[in-house]
């Protein structure tokens, strides 16, 4: 195992356990997220990287330590970390179904901190012309805008983003991608996809999960162009496809 | 007509002290996923407190003033409000993700209330105060009915009113409604759900004391064993109405109160199987209440 390391690292993970319901699902993981651009986290199914992300947010049990910006994570409750400085958007977008576009943005707004609207609205206009609609009624991929847009709310030094481009048609997947491509610009991203062609397109760096550890780290375009590596690591070719 | 006028404005009533009772259960379970047992002590204890003030303050009288008798009101609702909050803080936050901790925690506080107030004053009922008015009766197409009937009807449809405001225009509304659907999710948007737990039984146990009072009303009379009686049948009100959802529950307190009243009325004492028919019923065709969605 390699682990990526820039001198600007904003996320440490280094030996991160998880265990539910009796299972060991994160064995010691270690990796490191530069400050900058985006960083894939990739595997196959149940391998661990959702996981991982719900692990650094402390919605799961675990030890280990994750430092971000210098600051030790791991002991405080997923509220504070997200209030300093960590926005995600989880697997499954997890809008609030019976709660309006509008009051689903709301609920992300902070006191003292003005809410960034007008960059919402300019990368998702859907979402303006629909702000009275509960998002319940929302297609998959409106669902998907929303949920990034709640996290994009509030400025983030860290977005942590998980499958976006599940269960996306393909011109929403495009869409979608067009939006973490932008979003990448102003802020670095931890995103968990296995869509690789959204991973050759968004990822500056590849880190490869298999059964609860890393055993992969480096840049992402390497990895894509070496056939064997991914197939091995991934289950599928590196021209195409998701992992298996 | 004129009975069957008086059985239907009696069970809304009833509806409505019922709806009370479990507004704050339904609040309480729906956002921390808490079987709160306690909700009775808190009912118990707005009762207590509300008849102490009658009592010693305004000379034992069973007839008060209405001015006295909202004060009485206003008691028993602070003394909910305040149960509920230290019970949250002293007794719910520190067995945090620990439900079963949690719902033995809450019966034991149920056991130790009551044995409290019969300790304190006695297993007897004590004679509940009111304005004269509400002693009173109205004429409604030809049936003499309690004004007391009203009075329940009317702070149930207040109390729906203020819940409902509450979660549709206020940030912590907001919270709440989005906490019932995904509490994980919620910290995960960096809001700190643990204040909407303590806020949601402080609401809860102030409905709860303003129903104990209330519930002293209808019944003439306090009693250590209030809590639970009204208890049983306020949870079946919320398992009808979909956990978590206030206005399930009052539709659900409307159909248990009519139907209670009613059964009773044509044949007496089956009211109470007849509320537990219409519970195995309403499960039977829709597992998650007549409001509720699937987890």
């Amino acid at each position: 195992m390699s682990t990526v390391g820039t001198n600007a690292t904003i996320l440490a993970v280094a030996g991160v356990h998880v265990r539910l319901a009796g299972s060991h699902i994160l064995q010691g993981v270690d990796f490191n997220v530069p400050a900058r651009g985006v960083t894939a986290l990739l595997g196959r199914n149940g391998v661990g990287k959702t996981t991982t992300l719900r692990a650094i947010l402390g919605i799961v049990p675990h030890s280990g330590t994750v430092t971000f910006h210098g600051e030790r994570l791991d002991e405080q409750p997923t509220f504070r970390i997200i209030l300093g400085g960590i926005g995600y958007v989880p697997e499954d977008r997890d809008v609030f179904a019976g709660l309006t576009v509008a009051e689903n943005l709301r609920l992300a707004e902070r006191r003292a901190v003005q809410p960034r609207y007008p960059l919402v609205f300019e990368l998702f206009p859907d979402l303006k012309s629909r702000r009275r609609q509960l998002a319940g009624t929302l297609s998959g991929g409106q669902q998907q805008m929303l949920s990034i847009a709640r996290a994009l709310l509030n400025p983030a030094r860290l977005l942590l983003v998980d499958e976006p481009t599940k269960g996306l048609s393909p011109r929403l997947v495009s869409e979608t991608v067009a939006a973490i491509e932008r979003i990448a610009e102003v802020v670095p991203v931890l995103l968990v996809e296995q869509n690789l062609n959204a991973v050759r397109r968004l990822a500056d760096l590849a880190v490869v999960m298999a059964e609860g550890r890393v055993v992969h780290a480096g840049p992402a375009a390497d990895l894509l162009a070496d056939n064997t590596l991914t197939r091995r690591l991934l289950g599928v070719s590196g021209s195409h496809g998701r992992p298996a | 007509m004129s009975t069957i006028t008086l059985l239907a404005i009696t069970g809304i009533g009833l509806g409505g002290l019922y709806f009370l009772v479990a507004a704050g259960l339904a609040l309480i379970f729906g956002l921390m996923r808490v079987l709160n047992f306690a909700h009775g002590a808190f009912l118990l204890l707005g009762a207590y407190f509300g008849w102490l003030l009658g009592a010693h303050l305004f000379g034992a009288a069973v007839t008060i003033t209405t001015l006295q008798f909202i004060a009485v009101l206003v008691v028993a609702t602070l003394t909910g409000a305040v149960v509920g909050t230290l019970t949250e803080l002293l007794l719910i936050r520190p067995l945090y993700r620990r439900e079963i901790a949690q719902v033995l925690v809450t019966v034991g506080l149920t056991l130790v209330i009551g044995a409290l107030v019969v300790g304190i004053w006695g297993a007897e009922p004590k004679p509940f105060p009111a304005p004269a008015w509400v002693h009173q009766t109205t004429n409604v197409l030809g049936a003499t009915v309690p004004n007391s009937r009203f009075l329940l009807i009317g702070a149930a449809l207040a109390v729906l009113v203020g819940l409902q405001l509450f979660l549709r225009y206020t940030r912590y509304g907001l919270i709440v409604r989005a906490g019932v659907e995904n509490r994980t999710m919620v910290s995960a948007m960096g809001i700190d759900v643990r204040r909407a737990f303590t806020l949601v039984f402080a609401l809860g146990g102030a409905v709860a004391g303003l129903g104990g009072a209330l519930a002293g009303v209808y019944f003439g009379a306090v009693s250590p064993d209030l809590g639970n009686v009204l208890l049983i049948d306020a949870f079946i009100v919320v398992v009808i109405g979909g956990l978590g959802s206030i206005s399930g529950a009052a539709l659900a307190a409307l159909a248990v109160g009519l139907l209670q009243q009613f059964a009773n009325y044509y044949v007496v004492g089956i009211g109470d199987l007849a509320i537990v028919l219409l519970l195995v019923a309403v499960l039977l065709v829709r597992p998650h209440g007549m409001a509720g969605t699937a987890a």
